[in-house]
């Protein structure tokens, strides 16, 4: 009786245990088919077509006319405001990650972890809000920009968000450097710098790379930050100074007030399949690289 | 290892299976508070009256929620909300699916008025604008789109027009594209607000842009045009003077709607907020209060609003 009750009380935690091990996977294949869900019925929608979605920036959900549903113009807003804040957050992040693993003295270190997690437990809006309030202001004084919420400064608030990311994870990519590498290197007589820049950066190559992806997949689907930020205007943005509006910030401004179950609610709907997708991508091709790496 | 996979892939379904049925399980049940949502030009209003009601009636809870007024009226059509506010009139798709949904028709009420402002940065030398300018600026094609073309030089040489526009929800925007640029769309690439103070603070740090919003979102560090309706007409200030005797020309219903006849509750409530103690909240808050005694069924606003 007693084993009886014993094994069925370790069937139960297995159970619970496994459970929690793959709610993970039940939360990304829900949502995901939740999402798809939502979209699927745009298949037979005489007012959509997909070459439309891809490629024309005409975004005009509640027009009188013509409601035309083209999201060219926020896949540019995406990956320009994306791939300008990397430009930053990488150089950055990487000099940082370089600085706190291999220059600096183990008191400081600790006290520059501590400060970069908490850089990294900002919300969101507050950067939002401190993107509206200063940096846009500061734009608007010091260069010739005709409004200061834009691509430049969506693009910072970005780059300082992604940037404890990278650097924790490019941290761990050189502490995951042999030792004897270093000691290799010194005893050939080789600086600090060289050691740096000759043996370890090559050797921590792919965890640094992937570092860097997954910054850009944390900055790719942040949404309120650039939504308060980045000026919310359907452009293809000309220069670095122009307001621009991201598939995510798109969302968020229009899914509330779509009716439900309306084109435009479902073309939103496509929109959340299409970053999915994106980010699926990113997040992938990071662990191939990290995968990568551990094989050899 | 396969059947340990297979195990897994059997849990995975299983708890998605209970999730999806689970969702369509629950339904609340209606409490007995007012839900109030809609126009965010009303939004500092409808709290105000929901604040000042809670001492008419002690028994009365009163929930305001803003999102724009086509949000408040999908809302009521699903039975969400008892009020919705609306700072447009309703459109005939919105009766027809409010019959074809529940049977009822929404009901009217005109709560207050409004003079829609155009504001622009304190420091542009602009005085007053016509309706056809404002179209030019704001119309998918339009001709204007450097403040040189009006004669207006703006400080540290910055020449473009940077037009603030409001997101596709709001009733203001709805109410600017049928009444200044005749239905026809607005032209891309304008920043879209999703709030009307969001307009008046982006117009505030931003020396070449225009926008429009309610007159109670009148600050300190913006300045409102006078319109005119045409050119060499005369031009008029968004004041309550100017709308009350018809002249501003882009002056507005503030309204609020019901599904069908709305219960004792719901209408005392409505017949409150259009009594003298509800309309002098109207203007405090920085709107027109509507002309009492008058005909109160009947648009009482005037300007564009009236058709």
């Amino acid at each position: 009786m007693w084993r009886r009750w014993r094994k069925l009380k370790e069937a139960f935690i297995e159970a619970l245990i496994r459970l929690c091990g793959i709610s993970a996977t039940i939360f990304v294949v829900g949502i995901f088919l939740f999402v798809c869900r939502e979209a699927f019925p745009l298949r037979h929608n005489p007012d959509f077509h997909l070459t439309e979605f891809f490629l024309s920036i005409q975004w005009y959900p509640t027009s009188e006319i013509t409601k035309r549903y083209g999201v060219l113009a926020m896949i540019a807003g995406t990956f320009s405001v994306t791939l300008l804040s990397m430009l930053m957050a990488a150089p950055l992040g990487l000099g940082a990650a370089i600085y706190i693993s291999e220059f600096c003295a183990p008191r400081p270190r600790e006290i520059l972890k501590v400060l970069v997690e908490l850089l990294a437990a900002i919300p969101s809006v507050v950067w939002g809000f401190a993107g509206l309030t200063i940096t846009s202001r500061l734009i608007v004084r010091f260069t010739s920009a005709d409004v200061g919420v834009n691509l430049l400064n969506g693009a910072v608030l970005l780059a300082l968000m992604s940037v404890p990311i990278i650097v924790s994870l490019a941290e761990d990519a050189f502490k995951a450097v042999p030792d004897s590498y270093r000691e290799a290197a010194i005893a050939l007589g080789a600086t600090r710098w060289q050691t740096t820049w000759r043996v370890l950066l090559p050797a921590a190559r792919n965890g640094l790379t992937a570092a860097v992806l997954l910054g850009f997949g944390r900055a790719i689907g942040e949404t309120m930050a650039v939504l308060m930020a980045s000026g919310h205007a359907i452009t293809i943005p000309h220069s670095v100074l122009d307001p621009v509006r991201t598939l995510t910030a798109n969302i968020a401004a229009e899914l509330g007030e779509a009716p439900a179950e309306s084109t435009h609610y479902q073309v939103l709907f496509l929109t959340g399949v299409l970053l999915f997708l994106i980010t699926f991508v990113v997040n992938l091709s990071a662990g191939l690289v990290i995968r990568r790496e551990r094989r050899s | 290892m396969v059947r340990l996979w297979s195990r897994d892939a059997v849990w995975c379904l299983g708890v998605l299976l209970t999730m999806t049925t689970g969702c369509s399980a629950g339904r609340g049940q209606r409490a007995e508070t007012l839900r109030v949502r809609g126009s965010d030009t009303m939004l500092i209003l409808a709290q105000a009256w929901a604040e000042s009601y809670a001492k008419v009636d002690a028994h009365a809870a009163i929930e305001v929620a803003g999102g724009g007024s086509g949000q408040g009226i999908a809302a009521l059509l699903k039975g969400a909300i008892d009020i919705a506010n609306c700072s447009r009139n309703i459109k005939s798709e919105e009766v027809a699916e409010a019959r074809a949904n529940t049977g009822k028709e929404p009901k009217e009420f005109v709560v207050g008025c409004d003079a829609l402002a155009v504001f622009v940065h304190r420091d542009n030398p602009m005085d007053e604008i016509t309706i056809n300018q404002l179209a030019e600026i704001y119309r998918v094609g339009g001709s204007l789109n450097r403040w040189s073309q009006l004669g207006a030089r703006i400080p540290a040489g910055r020449d473009r027009i940077v037009r603030v526009n409001r997101q596709s929800s709001s009733g203001t925007y709805e109410f600017f594209r049928d009444h200044v640029l005749g239905k026809r769309d607005f032209q891309l690439g304008s920043l879209d607000m999703n709030g009307s103070k969001e307009v008046v603070d982006l117009i505030a740090s931003t020396p070449g842009a225009i926008g429009y919003s309610g007159m109670a979102f009148a600050a300190a560090d913006v300045k409102m045009l006078r319109v005119s309706p045409a050119p060499g007409k005369p031009a008029y200030a968004p004041s309550a003077a100017n709308v009350l005797a018809s002249h501003y020309p882009i002056s507005r219903s503030l309204l609020v709607y019901t599904l069908g006849e709305p219960e004792p509750a719901v209408q005392k409530y409505i017949d409150w907020m259009r009594s003298p103690e509800g309309q002098r909240i109207v203007s405090d808050i920085g709107y027109v209060p509507i002309a009492l005694g008058g005909k109160l069924t009947a648009n009482t606003c005037g300007g564009a609003g009236a058709n």
